[in-house]
């Protein structure tokens, strides 16, 4: 990368600078002219002299006082209109300029990370790396914008100002940059401890960062050990040295600001004294008097400016070294293997042979040394060693994501440590012991291992055409990340390519994990209309088999809409329909507008405040002298334990005054109450038919008269269409699993799974389970999920050779024996070396290669090597 | 059957016969009521112990496995307390219980039935006896067992 902000900015921006600096210099001269005006009309138009005579002839035509001055008190409203409209034009350019270098040097650096030597990892932490491609070099960009074009502008303005200076008085001119190299000297002095500590307090904002990063990773460890006043020592700590630095730099610019205040407000005093000391002898005319003071009104706008930029330029200078300082290394990836794409597909499978192999890290530590070994391919090897045997390391270094210091790795003819990510990333597979998911949905995460490069074309939309042109004249990518990246080629693409998922899912045994999340998660119907009529064809037969069985029958309460459904809470009942959004969800629906005139219509408010007394009075009758943090208030109680007392309160001023009379405030917090009544399982007999019959009727009126800006709050429940709000297990099911009945979840499951099989959405299930959003880093998922998805991910396009690093560690030996053979299966033809510690693993294997202490040992078939005198057996034997 | 009703069929029995009616309340409102078909089981000899259950209505056969299989050696009906043993003992259960017939048990949570112990004495009074009788029970059929 370039050295110096200055070599970048000549090398990425040398042409757009050449038109901002034409475009400052052709603006000078109106700049000049808005100067000599003010005199002109001082001097001629107002006559301050005595002198003039009218009319007088200008541009050839002849004017009269008065005419004269609007005339050219126009003309100097054109000129600051003409000076006006350079300083927008020059500042808009800049303005983007400064944005797309700032852009293209925020993805050099980006792609500078991705060629970093993935042992650099174990050096640099996240909390350093981010703000540098963050925060660090943001004011950069405004600074490449305004590098050449601001001082040239700034400069010139200033040499203008002078020039006119000197032109109406030589020797106010000399005064008024009398001073300047007394700053000239100064400034930069002042200025070189500022930048010293600029660079250190840049340097110590990263450690901080890097502080924070490992709080976050390591929360775990500082609560489960009590770490957290020494966090918090350490934390403050590092906020002193900041603080320390930042007030020096503080004290020190207010010095040098200070300065130049001083001279900037000494200068005046030459143009009073001598200025007027020149008028009162006759030498220098009042108007050019006046003007020069304007002028030096206006000179030192530009002059702060050029104060502020050399501050400017400095900071930026420093940011830029020290940002560039990270990201070059020395043994960096070419930018050829990370992104070139070879010019036909290249497949791996020739033999793979290891020559003289090894391996030293920067500590100097042998990780492993002279191996040779040859790999037919189709091979299915286990590269078996205890801790440190150095088959770890080895496996990464087949996998490519470590360069052996010595010999070479050749797949047929080509060195493989030479061929460019596009071939091995494509046609081989790794996994290691803790994959990585990124926060997006399993579906995503699986095709990741399919998705290198563009398959088609970008989207056809203007705003997306615009986009990927703008991302080009930074010089940034001009893929289209929403377009198609899948590789039908690879996993095939429609319908192909889901049954190809659900096969991946199920060689991994993510199958029962995916159909579980598929029954919590919800679809489109409009999108997906296929799947939504088919869940309703499910939700018959479900209902169909359960209305057979009278062991069954009483497991779910269907809903109904001339019934109450006793399973359902009140606000269930009333709503008849899932709730969206904010208004009518369980905590707030007894307080909106609309459910409290619907409940007034068909005359149940008082009923519900009763009931809402009630069971106000029951629960604290029952809870009142629990433990405030017992287990049952979460449990059981409508009322949290905070405000218990408060409803005994409020239950005893109803007994006071009596129910009617109570504050609002009371009423709505009595009527919230009987909202979560769920009458088969709280049992409490309070809502009876009568009452029943009425929130029936409150159901129809709710529905009828709901406004329409209300009309998205509610997804209504409808025997015979699907409901996009809630999940497909309850729109198969729709009604509640019955309290009450043992063992009715399991039961009901049951049956559900057996109502799809028979109709053959399993694999529909599956797929929806698919877009189950993982969380951050996968953290909705269990590790052992996590790892599946991750071979799952590596398996999906089938590469010819797959490198496995202890990649089922995690799992029980049962499974681990499963998915060994699952997956050896379906690698059948293709070559898979599987590193691993665990001998019974090995032995699953037809071949073994067995290391100890950095070296290949011996190779041969399980039954060879188990027996006495053999390296394999011996460790073997050890664990 | 509502909340009131299970009081009142609690007091009958013996064992919270002696209890407030608001503590028994509590109980009913933090029990789970259950139904079982007939068939359907409690719990399994061996499992874990993790509540006692109180019938409310219906029949359950207490059955132990054997050399020769399972055989039935109790029959349970309205207002028995069964599942107490695992939860006092804190050992794995030491029979299964099966519904014969449409059952339905008051399901006690162990944490529920502990803290009943400790706060009525009654109540612990009541479980002794009723742990003795089952003991003289299964001494007489020891008994008779030995003397055939």
């Amino acid at each position: 990368m370039e050295s110096t902000i200055y070599r970048f900015i000549l090398r990425y921006s040398k042409r757009e600078q050449i038109i901002l600096l034409v475009m400052t210099l052709i603006s000078f001269p109106f700049l000049y002219y808005s100067l000599d005006l003010p005199k002109r009309i001082v001097n001629e138009a107002l006559g301050a002299k005595g002198t003039t005579d009218f009319p007088i002839t200008f541009l050839g035509i002849e004017f009269h006082q008065l005419e004269y001055l609007w005339t050219l008190s126009g003309l100097f409203l054109v000129l600051v209109f003409i000076n006006g409209g350079f300083k927008y034009w020059i500042n808009v350019y800049r303005g983007r300029l400064g944005e797309r270098m700032l852009r293209r040097l925020r993805y050099e650096l980006y792609t500078r990370i991705l060629r970093f030597p993935i042992p650099h990892f174990r050096r640099v932490s996240q909390g350093e790396i981010i703000p540098m491609v963050t925060q660090e070099v943001e004011p950069l960009g405004g600074f490449i914008g305004d590098s050449i074009s601001l001082p040239a502008f700034q400069g010139g303005t200033l040499i203008t100002i002078l020039f006119f200076m000197f032109m109406q008085d030589p020797i106010l001119g000399a005064a008024a940059i009398a001073l300047s190299p007394v700053q000239a000297y100064v400034i930069p002095k002042l200025q070189r401890r500022v930048n010293a500590l600029g660079k250190q307090r840049v340097r110590t904002v990263r450690v901080l960062s890097d502080r924070i990063g490992e709080t976050i990773s390591g929360v775990q460890e500082i609560h489960a050990n009590n770490m957290a006043r020494l966090m918090l020592a350490r934390f403050s700590a590092q906020l002193g040295v900041i603080y320390d630095i930042r007030f020096e730099i503080y004290q020190r610019k207010f010095v040098i600001k200070f300065l130049n205040n001083f001279i900037a407000q000494l200068t005046p005093f030459f143009f009073y004294a001598i200025g007027g000391y020149l008028v009162i002898m006759g030498e220098l005319s009042l108007g050019a008097l006046v003007a020069v003071l304007a002028a030096y009104k206006d000179l030192s706008a530009p002059w702060k400016e050029l104060l502020n930029f050399y501050q400017q330029k400095e900071d930026a200078r420093i940011k830029y070294e020290q940002v560039i300082d990270q990201f070059d290394l020395p043994e960096m990836m070419a930018q050829e293997t990370l992104i070139a794409e070879p010019e036909a597909p290249q497949p791996l499978d020739g033999e793979l042979r290891a020559n003289n192999l090894g391996l030293i890290d920067d500590d100097g530590e042998v990780q492993f040394e002279g191996v040779a070994m040859t790999v037919p391919p189709g091979t299915h090897m286990a590269l078996f060693g205890p801790g440190g045997a150095g088959n770890e390391a080895l496996a990464m270094t087949i996998a490519r994501l470590m360069h052996p210091t010595s010999g070479r790795i050749t797949v047929g003819q080509a060195d493989l440590h030479a061929l460019p990510e596009a071939i091995t990333g494509r046609r081989m597979g790794y996994v290691g012991p803790s994959t990585y998911v990124f926060s997006s949905t399993i579906r995503e995460n699986l095709l990741l291992g399919v998705m290198h490069r563009p398959t088609g074309e970008a989207r056809d939309d203007p705003a997306v055409r615009a986009a990927l042109e703008t991302a080009a004249q930074a010089a940034n990518s001009t893929d289209d990340p929403g377009g198609p990246w899948v590789d039908p080629e690879a996993v095939g693409d429609g319908e192909g390519l889901v049954s190809r998922l659900v096969e991946d899912l199920m060689l991994v045994e993510l199958d029962d994990d995916c159909y579980g999340l598929g029954l919590r998660g919800t679809i489109d119907p409009q999108a997906r209309p296929q799947i939504a009529e088919r869940i309703l064809a499910a939700r018959r037969s479900f209902a169909e088999r359960l209305a057979e069985d009278p062991e069954m029958v009483d497991l779910v309460e269907p809903f109904a809409a001339d019934r109450y459904n006793t399973n359902a809470s009140l606000a269930e009942n009333l709503l008849f329909g899932t709730p969206v959004g904010p208004a009518f969800q369980p905590d707030t629906i007894a307080a909106h507008p609309y459910v409290r005139r619907t409940l007034a219509s068909v005359g149940l408010t008082d009923d519900l405040l009763k009931m809402g007394r009630d069971v106000a009075a029951t629960m604290v009758e029952l809870f009142a002298d629990l433990p405030s943090d017992h287990e049952f208030f979460g449990q059981f109680s409508f009322i949290s334990p905070d405000d218990l007392p408060e409803f005994q309160a409020l239950l005893n001023r109803v007994e006071r005054i009596g129910l009617e009379k109570v504050s609002e405030e009371d009423r709505a917090r009595l009527l919230s109450l009987p909202f979560k009544l769920i009458p088969a399982r709280h049992r409490l007999g309070m809502l009876d038919d009568g009452i029943q019959a009425r929130v029936l009727e409150a159901r129809v009126a709710f529905a009828r008269d709901l406004p329409e800006e209300l009309q998205g709050s509610v997804a209504f429940f409808s025997a015979d269409a699907y409901n996009a709000a809630a999940s497909l297990q309850d729109n198969i099911l729709f009604g509640k699993i019955a309290y009450g009945q043992a063992d009715s979840v399991a039961r009901v499951g049951t049956v559900i799974g057996s109502v799809l099989d028979d109709l053959d959405l399993r694999p529909t299930v599956m797929e929806v389970g698919l877009d189950f959003e993982v969380g951050i880093a996968g953290a909705r998922l269990s590790s052992v999920q996590r790892q599946k998805i991750g071979i799952a991910r590596a398996m999906l396009r089938r590469p010819d050779i797959l490198v496995l690093n202890d990649a089922v560690a995690t799992f029980d030996a049962a499974a681990q024996r499963r998915l060994v053979a699952n997956i050896l299966q379906a690698m059948s033809g293709r070559t898979v070396i599987w590193s691993t510690q665990r001998p019974d693993i090995a032995r699953l294997f037809p071949v073994i290669s067995v290391m100890r202490g950095g070296r290949l040992a011996e190779t041969g078939a399980p039954e060879d090597l188990d027996r006495e005198g053999r390296v394999f057996h011996e460790i073997a034997a050890r664990n | 059957m509502s909340l009131n009703e299970e009081v009142e069929l609690l007091r009958k029995i013996p064992l919270f016969a002696k209890i407030e009616p608001s503590k028994l309340k509590l109980l009913a409102f933090t029990s789970e009521r259950l139904t079982y078909q007939s068939g359907q089981r409690l719990f399994q000899q061996g499992d874990v112990g993790d509540a006692a259950y109180i019938i409310i209505d219906g029949e359950a056969s207490v059955r132990i496995r054997t050399d020769g299989g399972e055989i039935q050696v109790a029959e349970l009906g309205k207002g028995d307390v069964v599942g107490e043993i695992a939860i006092l003992c804190d050992v794995p259960r030491t029979a299964s219980v099966e519904a014969t017939g449409k059952l339905i048990t008051l399901r006690i949570t162990k944490e529920l039935f502990f803290r009943l112990i400790s706060e009525f004495p009654q109540i612990s009074i009541e479980i002794m006896r009723e742990l003795a009788a089952r003991l003289e029970r299964t001494n007489v059929q020891l008994r008779e067992a030995l003397n055939r």
